[in-house]
């Protein structure tokens, strides 16, 4: 064990973990967005928006992240029309990429997540707002969403902690984030077992500090029934 | 019947030994499989190109049975010292950094370095001499360098991680660059093609042969490179403690240099005598 090495290699690996970080906040935001859109969109009565917002997280959820990656970075890159235009400018980020294959991944899960708290609203609760006279729409979103949210709490937080450990693929699209640098760190040593450790332990670190957050959320925003 | 299942038992680990005993006429040679000519796959994933067949030689002449096996570029070495395999051949040029951690044979083979551009690149007419030898150094190298420096300012330069190339972008000689690291050298092809990249470093012939095979204008600029963080050529990768096989290779090597098998090799796939 190169002691040495682990403590050197432990600040630049702690600075690649603002990446990381940056890589899921902004992947989960978006990634919330298209969730809540998808399952409001699955409720949907219309078999064919039913069926389109279905297929988006069948296909999203069935993939490995990292072919959804690569489609993404290498493959859209190869299409010489896409180019051309605007998107591009988009596309040719491997941030973006990484970013864009992160959203639509953790959106279709979070649709899910999102549906089955829908689902297992009671209707009770909806019938109890039809009986006040206030209008479905307020109903929805001042009782569903708020109840749809608290009951997918502890779903959602394992979701954040996948893709915390997700992000890490965003090497492979030359990005240096935590497992990037660690790799960087590799070539240059050849002792990748202390740099791992080091990488891993501050990724258990995050998972400590995202689980937390989500147990102090469930305690103060959930409730017994 | 005990005593019968007794004999096999004696005789199946009596074997065992055997194989033991000639375990140390065994060995196994990493190799990339992705840095064609050097070494590569067909199309039905068997391992080809110019290190396959000469590992195939070397052994030969070592009178060892060799296995090759395939292994990702980035953790070539620590594989090596973590014995997955005895010996590497892919491409790996010797530089006083690897010689850290593991030992080199004499060199087999030598390759310069190139920049490439997709045709059509404002760093097409970029004027340098035709080689620079870092080693060497001196007027004409220092002028070549600065040339260089303001043709890249800005750029975004991809290349192949962990390699000699990366050692070169990385030194400053080129000035401060936006580099770029790739897993494997197609995929620094792939984004040089696409755009993303605009200039892409690696052996020149890892260029030319992507050209060949893809049909993409990529077109060699600058100067080709050597010495310096380029290393002194490439040979066999070998652990510090396992002075044996290192001597064997060496002897193989020289043996293989006399017949000539290492330049007929090198003409064969590399379309010329990259042996040394």
């Amino acid at each position: 064990m190169d002691l040495e090495l682990m403590i050197n290699s432990f600040p630049k690996l702690l600075n690649a973990s603002i990446i990381t970080l940056k890589l899921l906040s902004v992947s989960l935001i978006i990634g919330l967005l298209i969730g809540l859109i998808f399952a409001i969109l699955r409720l949907n009565k219309n078999i064919f928006i039913n069926r389109f917002a279905y297929g988006y997280s069948y296909v999203f959820r069935g993939t490995p992240l990292l072919v959804q990656i690569f489609i993404i970075y290498f493959g859209l890159g190869q299409i010489e029309y896409l180019r051309s235009t605007f998107l591009w400018i988009i596309l040719k980020e491997p941030y973006w990429c990484a970013i864009i294959a992160f959203a639509l991944n953790t959106g279709a899960y979070t649709s899910e997540i999102l549906r089955s708290a829908f689902q297992t609203i009671k209707p009770g609760m909806i019938e109890a707002g039809k009986s006040l006279g206030i209008p479905s729409k307020i109903i929805f979103y001042k009782i569903q969403i708020p109840i749809a949210i608290r009951q997918s709490l502890p779903a959602y937080g394992n979701e954040i902690i996948l893709m915390m450990k997700g992000t890490s693929l965003a090497s492979t699209v030359t990005l240096m984030d935590l497992t990037g640098v660690a790799k960087y760190i590799i070539s240059t040593t050849f002792k990748p077992i202390e740099v791992f450790i080091v990488a891993g332990g501050i990724y258990l670190f995050m998972t400590f500090i995202i689980h937390n957050v989500i147990k102090f959320l469930e305690k103060r925003y959930g409730f017994s029934q | 019947m005990n005593i019968f299942k007794k004999t096999i038992f004696s005789v199946l680990a009596s074997l065992l030994i055997i194989g033991n005993v000639s375990a140390s006429d065994k060995i196994k040679i990493g190799t990339e499989g992705a840095y064609p000519p050097w070494n590569s796959k067909d199309a039905s994933g068997k391992l080809i190109g110019f290190e396959v067949e000469l590992a195939w030689s070397l052994c030969r002449y070592m009178g060892k049975q060799c296995t090759i096996v395939e292994q990702d570029w980035d953790g070539m070495i620590p594989a090596l010292i973590m014995r997955k395999f005895d010996a590497i051949m892919a491409g790996m040029s010797i530089t006083a950094e690897r010689q850290k951690a593991i030992s080199f044979s004499q060199g087999y083979a030598d390759e310069v370095a190139s920049l490439a551009v997709m045709k059509g690149s404002d760093l097409e007419g970029i004027d340098t001499p035709e080689g620079v030898n870092l080693t060497l150094g001196g007027s004409t190298v220092n002028k070549a360098l600065k040339t260089l420096t303001s043709a890249l300012a800005g750029k975004t330069v991809c290349t192949q991680t962990a390699t000699i190339h990366q050692n070169f972008l990385e030194s400053g000689d080129v000035g401060k660059i936006n580099l770029r690291t790739y897993k494997t050298q197609d995929e620094v092809n792939l984004d040089l093609a696409s755009g993303r990249c605009d200039v892409a470093l690696a052996a020149a012939v890892a260029f030319t042969d992507y050209s060949e095979k893809s049909g993409k204008p990529v077109v060699l600029v600058g100067p080709t490179f050597s010495g310096g963080a380029f290393g002194n050529g490439v040979g066999v990768g070998i652990r510090k403690d396992d002075t044996e096989l290192l001597k064997s290779f060496n002897k193989a090597i020289n043996q293989a240099r006399k017949n000539g098998d290492i330049s007929r090799i090198a003409t064969k796939w590399f379309g010329f005598d990259a042996s040394m």
